[in-house]
């Protein structure tokens, strides 16, 4: 393939039958919830979802699978290369503003809604909804404590969340050796790396679970435990979410050097997936400054 | 290994057609299949929410209630909104992308055709799964096209989570759209082609593709706190809880503001490209159209509360949203100016492109000095949620954007089809609309300053004899739409030929080309043009 042709593929199966896939997955997943939210059971929600998510599995398995063969094939070019660093780039900062949007919540309850409420600031006026209600954070007595009990005690950051700061950042670090071990060619040593940051992966996703499960069971704090219950969940949720698809995908790397895949120069693959693990990490920091410690 | 063989033999003879049979659309990776389908999906959208247009102006014809119920008037008002927004707007100035970024800078294709497949084919299915709400128990959403908690949260019908699923489709369908285009105008451009060299459609596209990459995201969030409130309990938008519905309205126009810009940005880009084309003359201030589009992008984050000015935001904050919205008139005008500065003195010529060009010009500049004077905090008290601001955004949405992308698509038909539109029957066009869209707007300014409210299916005898000048401009415009179906399929079916410089002044790579354009363009790197050099 010479550098002065982009590789442009031929018609492709893939994305229409993932529209499908997505249409199965939105479909199901609302019905499923409103059924669930009407008391209903389950039922053909949950059928279109679990079958939305299987097809949408087996796409990525054969679209990624054809990728990877094209490029093992020598189709694309350095130039193509440089399209996929884009895309991924790009869709790293999407999840960037992603989180942003919850981060922005989190920062307008505490710093504004909250301290309104509890009759202080400009628009302190809001008091006149509930009286007796003091401001405070970590939101312990919820204005309309019936509706939205507020947790017994939340989680001490020292323990599991300091934890598990050390081993994400520590994942990113061995991630990097991995890397640099490629770039050598040092192929035993890219696979124990790689492995060691799957292991810290799979650590900081069961501690994730555990606290959880503290959470819930012994301090009262849940989704409906008012505002910092929401904040909490959906910051650590979603970010447990990424860590969880991050780990999924350095199995993958992993599983592809073990049969031979990347070498010192091609490797973009193993980049993307060490890239959106690194801003996991970040995302991780923010949350353990934001939501644990301040 | 099949599949490798077929595309390695592809390679081969580069220059075959297009498939045969549904599977040339469903399947395709084409930039020119995929842009049309884009604009048909696109059109088709814009007349199933005229049709919803429609029925609120013949429900408003008369004071009173007399064709539809007020629930449906509100299911009618959100989808009308939404479907214009996502489905028409949007979705055209994807397709206007995808048929002339490729051709503007020299590149084979997109720079990432499946995904470009994909992005298109989520839309279908997303609006599919929007418009059904329609026909289910409790009816569609009626909240408004902005969708402000509590209204779509603890009171809004079961539908509102498959809305909620369909925005994140329309997200998924947005981002991937941005990121194709962004990946191909920054690393497929022909050798010579610098930056600075971009034909404008294409900065105004880079940018816009930038403000969907930070904004659909947002957005996303901004439904999924809704999601968590309505099934899980939450509390974000229930101060019960301690959150704000007021959060809703910070989020949702922190995504919001910005989209208003990516439905104008790309429009300035088609005008940047059509008036020097007429006026016969290189597009006055260049350089200051870019850096104005990008100035444009960077103040959109930054004056997200104009729309929140009666919501109760402390007064440093009406302040500074105040003053930050008022400066971007200023890279407006600059625009303006450009755009009336290439005229001048130019040997101009007014076909159909150039027409609806030059009413964009004048009209959006009247929708922006509304938005000016909807920026002024206090005046805004009276004004927020009156007509005057439906006649606000509609002026810089319908002769903006609709006209826009009307005036794309008659410039850039010739080069598409390879024939010459009906000059009779596109200025025929152009003047139903450019009268209609004056008649049914202009006077919403007077009941919007009288005040008459947005959003209630009825009013105040005062108001009656303006609304009903209204819904005739309304029907007036809507029904010259069938000319614009008719005039697109008439030019696709045959007419004159095109020369591959279908316009006599016409620059650029897509001008060099023949007309209609190859299935396949630009296989190896074209040589620019002297203009370009
Ligand atoms: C000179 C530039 C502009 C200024 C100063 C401006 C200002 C404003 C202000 C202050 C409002 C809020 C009015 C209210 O709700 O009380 C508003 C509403 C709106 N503007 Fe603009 N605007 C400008 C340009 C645009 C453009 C280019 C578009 C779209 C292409 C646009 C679309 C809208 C829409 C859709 C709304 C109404 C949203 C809703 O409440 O449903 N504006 N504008
Ligand atoms: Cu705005």
């Amino acid at each position: 393939m010479s550098s002065s042709s982009y590789y442009v593929p031929e018609q492709s199966r893939w994305p229409i039958l993932a529209s499908v896939a997505l249409f199965l997955l939105a479909y199901g997943a609302g019905t499923l919830l409103n059924a669930l939210s009407a008391e209903q059971g389950g039922g053909l929600g949950l059928v279109l979802l679990l079958a939305g998510a299987l097809m949408m599995g087996l796409i990525l398995v054969g679209w990624f699978g054809n990728v990877i063969h094209e490029s093992r094939g020598g189709l694309y070019s350095a130039q193509m290369d440089r399209s996929f660093r884009w895309g991924m780039s790009w869709f790293i900062f999407s999840e960037v503003m992603f989180f942003a949007a919850f981060f922005g919540a989190l920062f307008y309850v505490r710093v504004l809604a909250v301290p309104w409420l509890g009759g202080e600031g400009d628009k302190g006026v809001s008091q006149m909804l509930w009286p007796d209600f003091v401001a405070q954070w970590p939101l312990m007595i919820t204005p309309d404590a019936e509706r939205f009990p507020g947790p017994a005690a939340v989680i001490s950051p020292w323990h599991i969340p300091l934890l598990n700061t050390c081993l994400l950042v520590t994942s990113s670090f061995t991630l990097t050796l991995a890397h640099k071990a490629l770039l050598r060619d040092a192929r035993m040593q890219v696979r124990r790396w790689l492995f060691v940051t799957i292991v810290l992966g799979v650590v900081f996703i069961g501690f994730q679970a555990y606290e959880y499960a503290e959470a819930y069971h012994e301090l009262g704090l849940t989704l409906q435990a008012g505002v910092y219950g929401a904040t909490f969940f959906i910051l650590t949720g979603f970010h447990g979410l990424h860590v969880t698809l991050g780990t999924l995908m350095l199995m993958i790397i992993l599983g592809r050097i073990v049969v031979g895949h990347f070498d010192s120069r091609q490797h973009f693959g193993f980049e993307a997936v060490a890239w959106y693990w690194h801003f996991v990490d970040v995302v991780w920091i923010g949350l353990f400054l934001f939501v644990y410690v301040l | 290994m099949s599949t490798l063989d077929t595309t390695l033999h592809a390679d081969a003879h580069e220059h075959h057609g297009p498939a045969k049979g549904m599977g040339r659309w469903l399947f395709t990776t084409n930039h020119k299949d995929i842009g049309s389908m884009y604009l048909w999906f696109s059109l088709l959208m814009f007349f199933v929410g005229g049709c919803m247009a429609l029925m609120i102006r013949a429900e408003l014809f008369q004071p009173g209630l007399q064709l539809i119920e007020p629930g449906f008037f509100n299911q009618m008002t959100t989808m009308h909104g939404l479907i214009m927004v996502f489905g028409a707007v949007m979705p055209a100035f994807v397709g206007l992308a995808n048929w002339m970024v490729p051709m503007m800078i020299g590149a084979p294709d997109m720079a990432l055709p499946r995904m470009n497949n994909w992005s298109f084919w989520i839309l279908p299915f997303a609006f599919a799964m929007l418009i059904s709400t329609l026909f289910m128990e409790g009816g569609a959403p009626n909240f408004g096209w902005t969708f402000y908690a509590p209204l779509s949260t603890t009171y809004a019908p079961p539908s509102v989570t498959y809305f909620i699923f369909a925005i994140h489709m329309m997200g998924i369908s947005s981002i991937m759209g941005a990121i194709n285009i962004i990946a191909t105008i920054l690393n497929m451009r022909a050798p010579g082609m610098t930056m600075m060299k971009l034909p404008l459609f294409c900065w105004t596209w880079l940018i816009t593709a930038f403000l969907l990459i930070a904004v659909m995201p947002v957005l996303a969030g901004v439904v999924t706190m809704m999601l968590m409130d309505i099934h899980f309990g939450t509390s974000f938008f229930d101060a019960g809880g301690g959150g704000d519905p007021v959060l809703f309205q910070h989020v949702f126009w922190f995504f919001g503001h910005p989209e208003v810009y990516i439905m104008i940005l790309p429009a300035f880009g088609i005008i940047s490209q059509i008036i020097p084309t007429f006026a016969r003359k290189r597009l006055f201030g260049y350089a200051s159209m870019v850096y104005a589009t990008a100035s444009i992008a960077v103040l959109s984050f930054l004056v997200w509360a104009h729309h929140m000015f009666t919501v109760g935001i402390p007064l440093a904050g009406e302040l500074f949203f105040m003053y930050a919205t008022m400066l971007i008139a200023v890279p407006t005008g600059v625009k303006v100016f450009n755009w009336v500065a290439t005229m001048f003195r130019g040997s101009m010529t007014f076909e159909t492109p150039m027409l609806f060009a030059l009413a964009f010009v004048v009209l959006f500049t009247i929708g922006g000095f509304s938005g000016l004077m909807l920026a002024i905090a206090p005046v805004d008290f009276q004004y927020h949620d009156t007509y005057f601001v439906v006649a606000h955004f509609h002026y810089v949405l319908v002769p903006g954007a609709i006209f826009s992308i009307m005036a794309g698509v008659y410039y850039w038909l010739p080069k598409w089809t390879g024939h010459m539109l009906d000059e009779r029957m596109g200025k025929l066009h152009f003047w139903l609309s450019f009268i209609g869209v004056n008649i049914t707007f202009f006077p919403m300014h007077f009941i919007g300053l009288a005040g008459m409210p947005r959003r209630i299916p009825d009013y105040a005898l005062q108001f009656a004899d303006f609304n009903m000048v209204a819904s005739i401009g309304a029907f007036l415009f809507g029904l010259s739409q069938l000319i614009f179906l008719w005039n697109v399929i008439a030019c696709v079916r045959g007419g004159r030929k095109a020369e591959a410089r279908a316009w006599e002044g016409a620059e650029g790579l897509e001008w060099e080309i023949p007309s209609p354009a190859p299935y396949h363009t630009f296989a190896t790197p074209p040589q620019l043009p002297e203009s370009l050099r």
